[in-house]
């Protein structure tokens, strides 16, 4: 994973702008006091108002103001995070199919990749799977829950969701249950495909400088980065092209490896193009000549608004017009 | 509102449907708004992406460089397009190309009044790139399934439920969509002719 230039929407730093005025409040301000339905008299209005008071007035974003508040009522009643329950029985769910925060769910899913832990508070933290996709975990260490081991396939009961930056997460607690199941999972990698004709190469394509600070990758705007300022940048190749199929458009982007796949121009060819032209806008014009206009099918997951194309394949093989043709006689 | 707008898609269409399309409408009366045109079988149309021949290139421009450049569908239909000073890299491409050549051209489309109140339709090119014969065959393979499609969804509205372009089509036009169906079957059976001839000419 790599950090981009602002105008991807990509980046990691949080934006003040999260959440717009217009949210619904009502609906989480339900979930709430069904949640402590049984400990606290509290009505949905008061704990709406509350959601608003966060929201509007602060401009906290809703997943902030949502754990703020329940904070809030498990103080007045004297609870643990870990004791609040959804409510009876967990949702055995795909994890694919997670899609809000603060959700108690339970999965059967495969330890991917553990990851090293960069806080105290962070037992284990890596990425699960199952069938459909894959999820970043957090194991907390005061939850004193046993070592998961990579590659196992475990029955997790009683997991929450999270939500930073609209990618979801899910949090291992003290009322985790953790079963190993002797069982394989075929991981899906929630791969996107999509085709159609290159129909725009946009800007921050071509040769590009990157930061060269560490964990820092951000694409540098005439020398400069957003975070680091006036840097000696390193040189990278990639296109942020648009793909458009007549009903739908997808913006894709190709890193180093898929944009020589895509052009036939390595990163050393293009910074020899450079040198020679003294400017490296010309590797941009160039991979245009080659590959707007023409039809590609493109694999990857999504990021954001983006697809990261992960195999691409021309479409340039033989067109049926027979089929087309009966079609068009038929109606 | 969205924060960012989202790009419009290149609608694929045929030349004769295309120069058929002279009503023009943006759907807000914000200054910035979007033009469309709206497309006789009932879509509207901000872009373009076609892919055909490229039979002619001509400097029309007075004072300064103005190119026209025509190209020509399987049904012998012609876009036209234009490029001048603020479309400095079409314009280039077309005053290097070298017709005949296969050309896939994406751009906006563009109407304006003649003398005798004839409204024509062009295209200002965004990028023109010059491509090979299997992009050509699936563009109108493509464009024939695209204007199918719009075709039924036509043919398939009536009363309440009535899509709006389709209601608006209707009102700006008196041009049978059967026109349309005709010109993807003549793209269609010119592929399926030149698909045979290249076979007969390898055995």
């Amino acid at each position: 994973m790599y950090r981009d230039d602002q105008s991807t929407g990509v980046s990691h730093r949080k934006h003040a702008e999260t959440e717009t005025p217009m949210t619904d409040l009502h609906t989480p301000a339900t979930e709430i006091q069904e949640q402590f339905d049984d400990q606290l008299d509290v009505t949905v209005d008061e704990i709406e108002e509350r959601l608003e008071t966060l929201v509007e007035e602060y401009k906290v974003p809703l997943s902030e103001a949502r754990r703020s508040v329940v904070n809030t009522y498990l103080d007045d009643a004297g609870m643990d995070r870990d004791q609040l329950s959804g409510g009876g029985g967990n949702e055995h769910v795909d994890i694919a199919d997670v899609d809000a925060p603060e959700e108690w769910i339970d999965v059967t899913a495969k330890v991917v990749e553990l990851w090293d832990a960069t806080a105290d508070a962070v037992a284990q933290v890596g990425l699960l799977g199952d069938e459909t996709g894959t999820i970043k975990f957090t194991k907390w260490s005061k939850s004193d829950l046993p070592e998961l081991e990579e590659g196992q396939v475990y029955e997790l009961r009683n997991v929450v969701t999270d939500e930073y930056q609209g990618r979801f997460s899910v949090k291992l607690n003290r009322t985790t249950t953790i079963e190993a199941v002797d069982e394989e999972i075929e991981v899906g990698d929630d791969a996107v495909e999509v085709e159609g004709a290159l129909v725009d190469i946009q800007s921050g394509s071509g040769l590009i400088k990157r930061c060269p600070e560490e964990d820092c990758t951000r694409v540098l705007q005439n020398g400069r980065c957003n975070e680091h300022g006036e840097v000696e940048g390193e040189f990278d190749l990639r296109i942020k092209g648009v793909l458009d199929d007549g009903e739908e458009v997808t913006e894709v982007i190709f890193d180093e490896e898929a944009t020589e796949a895509l052009t036939g121009i390595s990163l050393a060819e293009g910074k020899e193009m450079a040198m020679d032209a003294l400017d490296t806008t010309v590797v941009a014009d160039e991979m245009r000549q080659k590959v707007l206009g023409r039809y590609y099918r493109v694999t990857g997951p999504t990021l954001g608004r983006y697809v990261l194309a992960n195999e691409q394949e021309r479409l340039d093989g033989p067109v049926d017009a027979e089929a087309m043709l009966i079609k068009a006689r038929s109606i | 509102m969205a924060a960012t707008p989202t790009r419009e898609v290149a609608r694929r269409v045929f030349a004769s449907e295309f120069n058929d399309a002279s009503y023009t409408f943006k759907e807000s009366d914000d200054e910035r708004a979007p033009v469309y045109v709206l497309l006789p079988t009932g879509e509207r149309a901000n872009r373009v992406f076609l892919v055909g021949t490229l039979t002619e290139t001509e400097d029309v421009g007075e004072d300064s460089e103005y190119w026209q450049g025509r190209v020509v569908d399987p049904n012998g239909d012609t876009f036209f397009m234009y490029a001048g000073q603020y479309q400095p890299d079409a314009a280039s491409m077309l005053r290097e190309l070298e017709p005949p050549a296969y050309v896939a051209v994406v751009g906006k489309p563009r109407t304006y009044e003649t003398d005798d109140g004839e409204v024509n339709v062009s295209v200002r090119p965004e990028s023109i790139s010059q491509v090979d014969e299997a992009t050509r065959d699936r563009w109108v393979v493509e464009t024939a399934e695209r204007t199918l499609d719009r075709i039924q969804a036509f043919d398939d509205e009536d009363g309440a439920e009535m899509d709006e372009y389709v209601q608006m089509a209707g009102e700006q036009y008196d041009l049978p969509v059967e026109n349309y169906r005709r010109a993807a079957v003549g793209a269609l059976e010119s592929l399926e002719d030149e698909q045979r001839e290249t076979t007969t000419a390898e055995q």
